[in-house]
């Protein structure tokens, strides 16, 4: 009797547990740092607004996966002329817009030419500058000319920057964004949340979730409190320090991946005395690349020896160029000219990375000698002194643009770095698609850029999700800037 | 009385329009471009420049701060920079969160407060008034944010009482919006209540010295009639002046426990304004709670004129 009385409430129970686990089973809160101020990912360049909407509500005409790879996207396929010039794209059918337009060939020149404009507001419109001209061949084939070969333009246009809009809605996206995907904007429960639903006649495969809700908490600790009340179900990228929490909690997985964030001291190449290569080598040697790591991203980041991402296949560990060595740092600086040293400021914008890794720079710079002194700064007045005016001797700041080790191709860039041969090779690997040369090219400019001590090269930014166990299909890593849903699913 | 009324009402309008070029000007001089920082640094010159264009940022202050005291005169807060939504929706939906906490943590704060505060001040020198007195010098110390980050792993993480924050809009769902103030109200309330019965303690303690109550008890009432019927209503006078003091108090003490709680009030608004260099949307925001501080000293002055006939007496 008693024995059936037990087995009665288990498997009452365990009704209850299926119940409840099929009641929570395709919709999912996201915890997000900070709060996107508008909704249109070619209008701004806030890392949250693609978060919420890329591969989501809107998308490209090719798409980036999880590993960095191009995949088509609205486009089904494409080819490319031989001089690498004319790219044709043949468009997928039966696609509409979240408000019923159909998407045409129209639409991909509409959001080109939108780009291109005299007063375009795109925050990555350099990016798009070989495009010539975008011609619509017809409604579901569209033809772009570029003035130059560029062998990131495939990648380029699978980024938020570039997704497809429709000229009845593109002014309405700040605050009402249609798009193509998956999802369709729900609402925008403004300093609280956005939610977004299924979009039922999505042209593409279904994804598991029918609703998904992005929670504003920009406090870490507010945010660690949520996770574990189980107010929302996961975060995409989470402050290291608060990782242990929840990596011996079984309710939780943590998932590291990379970006394609290379974290740099850099330094104004312009300006005295660090237009000296002795004393940038000297700065490299004075630089504990373990203990930054260590110290800075609690053991996260990878370390990096020049301006690349080490997932990279075209990477080279070129970390040993100049190693950890005080004493020789020393010997530079007198070289130099600098027996005693010299002092320099040091401008740090107002993130973890930053500001933890200044301090043990500053540290680490005084044992040779140069004394550091460190001002935090909030992310406006950074851009505008750092970054517009070039006002600076160093500062800390992670580069997140994938494959961008052409800005030291740019001599008006913040830091100042100027060398023709650099820019002579860039021009060659933009220009080259034989993938072994490419590879080649690639290499010699981390070489160039390592030796010339351009920067201090510190670590790659590691990507560190905190999600619940059930959970399946995020992204690990961060290739491009999203959390995209369409393979997140629960599973028991 | 018409006199002292009109004087105060001057001093408001005068403060008003003060405040509003201090806010404005100031502002101006804060480093950091807004049309950067919507673009973010791999940004081209030319998009920033088109976008400040469009934002209205190259005419020159003075031209700029006309219209803006203009707009607002005429109801017009403007169009926030980064939201692109008229200030004014943006600020009425966030009231609907800033307001009810703010209420509920004063009258938490006066409810808790004022009786434990008559409490000790009737057991003035006894073991109860140490220890209530004790009891309130750790409610001022304890910072809000601290208090309601503890109320947070009591009740929302271990109890699962109630949610770890966040806000469900009031036409959405009223009892989980009203869930959702009850920690972050307690936080705010804490130190407030704390602070309102030391007030109203000495207060009392002062008050019944005077030669007023002991005339009362010669008459033959006993200490606790006196008190009540004389006391109390003359001690209320620096209460009512805490009161209104922490008014502004509470409304600026929401930007932190907004933080806490991730609440789409008020104080978060402007933080996240501040941050982003959303210029037009901070000066109106911070336009908007000097008036509402303004009017409530102005309220709490008028107050005055009713609680002590005195006050009026001497104007005339």
């Amino acid at each position: 009797m008693r024995v059936t009385k037990s087995i009665a409430l288990a498997s009452a129970g365990l009704l209850l547990a299926t119940s409840l686990a099929a009641a929570q089973s395709t919709e999912i809160r996201i915890g997000v740092p900070l709060e996107p101020p508008a909704l249109d990912p070619t209008a701004g360049a806030a890392e949250a607004i693609d978060v919420v909407v890329y591969q989501n509500v809107f998308e490209g005409l090719t798409r980036i996966d999880e590993n960095g790879a191009v995949q088509p996207g609205l486009a089904s396929s494409w080819t490319i002329s031989d001089d690498g010039l004319t790219y044709r794209f043949s468009l997928n059918q039966g696609v509409t817009f979240h408000d019923g337009t159909s998407f045409e060939a129209e639409d991909v020149k509409f959001t080109f030419d939108r780009i291109l404009a005299e007063d375009s507001v795109n925050a990555q419109k350099a990016l798009y500058s070989s495009i010539a001209d975008v011609s619509v061949i017809d409604p579901a084939t569209v033809e772009f000319t570029l003035s130059q070969p560029d062998e990131l333009f495939l990648f380029n246009i699978g980024r938020g920057d570039a997704v497809i809009v429709a000229p009845e809605s593109a002014d309405n996206n700040a605050s009402m964004p249609i798009g193509t995907g998956p999802f369709a904007f729900l609402q925008w429960d403004r300093g609280s949340r956005v939610i977004l639903e299924q979009y039922g006649p999505y042209w593409g495969e279904k994804p598991a979730l029918t609703k998904a809700s992005y929670v504003f908490i920009g406090d870490t600790g507010a945010m660690t409190n949520a996770l574990l009340a189980g107010d929302i179900d996961g975060t995409y990228n989470f402050a290291a320090e608060a990782l242990p929490i929840f990596e011996s909690n079984p309710q939780f997985q943590v998932l590291v991946g990379t970006t394609e964030g290379e974290t740099i001291l850099s330094t104004n190449n312009a300006k005295p005395p660090f237009d000296q290569l002795e004393v940038r080598q000297a700065m490299a040697h004075a630089i504990n690349r373990d203990e930054i790591v260590e110290g800075a991203t609690y053991g996260f980041g990878v370390p990096i020896g020049s301006h690349f991402a080490p997932h990279h296949p075209y990477y080279l560990d070129l970390t040993g160029t100049y190693p950890f060595d005080p004493e020789r740092a020393r010997e530079l600086l007198a070289e130099a000219g600098f027996p005693d040293g010299f002092s320099a400021t040091l401008k740090l914008p107002p993130v973890a990375y930053a500001r933890l890794s200044g301090q043990i720079i500053a540290s680490e710079f005084a044992q040779v000698g140069i004394d550091l002194e460190l001002i935090n700064m909030e992310w406006a007045p950074w851009l505008e002194d750092v970054f517009a005016n070039k006002d600076f001797d160093l500062t800390i700041i992670s580069h997140v643009a994938p494959f961008d080790i052409g800005i030291y191709a740019n001599p008006d860039y913040y830091f100042g770095y100027d060398n023709p041969q650099v820019q002579a090779l860039n021009e060659e690997l933009n220009a080259t698609t034989d993938e072994a040369r490419r590879k080649e090219l690639a290499q010699e400019l981390q070489t160039i850029i390592a030796q010339d001590a351009v920067n201090g090269f510190l670590f790659e930014l590691a990507q560190t999700g905190v999600w619940n166990a059930k959970l399946e299909g995020m992204w690990k890593n961060a290739p491009v800037e999203g959390v995209v849903l369409r393979d997140i699913r629960w599973v028991e | 009385m018409t006199n002292y009324i009109l004087r105060r009402i001057l001093g408001f309008l005068v403060t008003l329009l003060v405040a509003a070029a201090v806010i404005f000007f100031l502002l101006d001089l804060l480093p950091g471009d807004p049309a950067r920082f919507i673009l973010g640094i791999n940004a081209s010159p030319e998009a920033v420049a088109a976008l400040r264009q469009q934002m209205g940022l190259d005419s020159p202050a003075l031209a700029r701060f006309g219209s803006w005291l203009m707009g607002m005169v005429q109801g017009d807060f403007g169009h926030s920079q980064t939201q692109r939504l008229p200030v004014a929706q943006l600020i009425a939906d966030r009231m609907a969160v800033t307001l009810p906490l703010t209420l509920f943590a004063m009258v938490i704060s006066v409810a808790v407060g004022l009786p434990l505060g008559i409490l000790a001040a009737r057991h003035r020198g006894k073991a109860t008034d140490t220890g209530l007195m004790i009891l309130a010098q750790v409610g001022v110390a304890i910072p809000n944010f601290w208090f309601g980050m503890l109320l947070t792993l009591a009740f929302a993480v271990s109890l699962r009482w109630l949610p770890t924050g966040g806000f469900s809009p009031w036409a959405e769902d009223p009892a989980a919006a009203l869930r959702s103030l009850v920690l972050p109200s307690l936080a705010l309330a804490l130190p407030q209540a704390a602070i309102l019965a030391r007030v109203m303690r000495t207060a009392l303690v002062d008050v019944s010295s005077q030669d007023y109550i002991r005339t009362a008890r010669a008459k033959g009432m006993t200490f606790g009639e006196a008190m009540w019927r004389h006391g109390v209503r003359n001690a209320l006078l620096p209460v009512l002046t805490i009161l209104g003091l922490q008014f502004a108090f509470l409304i600026a003490g929401t930007i932190i426990v907004e933080n806490v709680f991730y609440l789409p009030g008020l104080g978060r608004l402007i933080y996240t304004a501040i941050n982003e260099r959303d210029l037009v949307l901070v000066r109106s925001a911070t336009i908007i709670l000097v008036l509402a501080v303004s009017l409530t000293m102005l309220v709490v002055d008028l107050a005055y004129g009713l609680v002590d006939p005195r006050l009026r007496e001497k104007s005339r």
